[in-house]
């Protein structure tokens, strides 16, 4: 895993940015992003239970572009009143995202499920997490997922 | 034996004099790790000088999706699977433990990622199914109420 950080301070508030990347198929190394992230979070100050709930929906996501995608980028960008996670991958996309947001609903391999993952509940877990979720797929492009945590 | 090992010692000491259930946090009941240990006959693989800590709920499961859905910080995790990705669902979790059922053990990648991560590791001789039901008659629950 490589990251880049970089500290930006805007005019209302300081914002923090961070950039890191997750290659598919990497389920030795699966997790150190959303770990990083997490540790990032705690550094800084951010509520518990944002940083719990962020934690878990950057995990399911990054499992995701592990399971799923080519590679994949998150980006972190947070303030003192918002957590703002942005997760794209390079990959298959996903043709319903009605579909693929209900509980149970997955198209993981048996290889996956035996790892304990593909069982349908990534999805559901960070619209449960997140805030705000927004999920935008182009089939045989990609997929980009957008997630914000209120830290006010 | 140093001061670390000393206080393992004395916690299991008193896990042995006390069948009871120990340690409130109001209203919560749990149990230490060494509680635990003692419980399902657990061998300790990592992080020895946590076991005085202690767990308020658990979970028995080895679909991982499912555990961050359902389990709440605090708990311990029971189960079958022994990849990496268990640790890092408890790390996510913040949880106090895994442990491991059927003897079943991990790699040395994956316990030493748990030391990293400060997770204690266990191995019990116990399947799941007796495992989870020897800790919830020593008052350890799960994590969902059911109406």
């Amino acid at each position: 895993m490589s990251d880049d950080a970089s500290g930006v301070n805007s005019p209302s508030g300081n914002e923090l940015n961070y950039m890191f990347r997750i290659q598919g198929g990497d389920f030795a190394g699966a997790g150190a992003v959303s770990s990083r992230i997490k540790k990032i979070l705690q550094q800084i100050g951010t509520k518990p239970d944002v940083i719990r709930r962020a934690s878990i929906a950057t995990y399911e996501a990054e499992m995701n572009v592990v399971i799923h995608a080519r590679m994949g980028e998150v980006a972190l960008t947070a303030t003192p009143l918002k957590v703002h996670i942005r997760i794209l991958d390079e990959g298959p996309g996903i043709p319903d995202i009605g579909l693929a947001m209900q509980p149970g609903y997955s198209t993981a391999s048996d290889e996956i499920r035996e790892m304990g993952f593909g069982a349908g509940m990534g999805l559901p877990n960070m619209e449960r997490c997140a805030d705000n979720l927004e999920i935008r797929s182009v089939v045989g492009t990609g997929t980009t997922v957008d997630m914000v945590f209120n830290n006010d | 034996m140093d001061q670390s090992r000393q206080e393992v010692v004395g916690v299991m000491e008193f896990a042995k004099l006390s069948e009871e259930v120990s340690g409130t946090t109001e209203d919560r009941v749990g149990l230490t790790l060494a509680q635990i240990q003692s419980i399902l006959k657990a061998q300790v693989l990592c992080c020895e000088e946590k076991m005085g800590s202690q767990a308020f709920s658990a979970c028995g499961c080895d679909l991982m999706s499912d555990v961050l859905a359902f389990t709440k910080p605090g708990s311990i995790l029971l189960t079958g699977l022994t990849n990496s990705q268990v640790v890092r669902t408890a790390e996510m979790l913040d949880l106090k433990g895994i442990v491991f059922v059927r003897d079943k053990q991990p790699d040395a990648d994956t316990i030493r990622l748990a030391m990293d991560c400060g997770i204690p590791l266990l191995s019990s001789p116990y399947p799941l199914y007796e495992s989870c039901g020897l800790l919830f008659a020593k008052g350890l629950k799960g994590c969902i109420t059911v109406e």
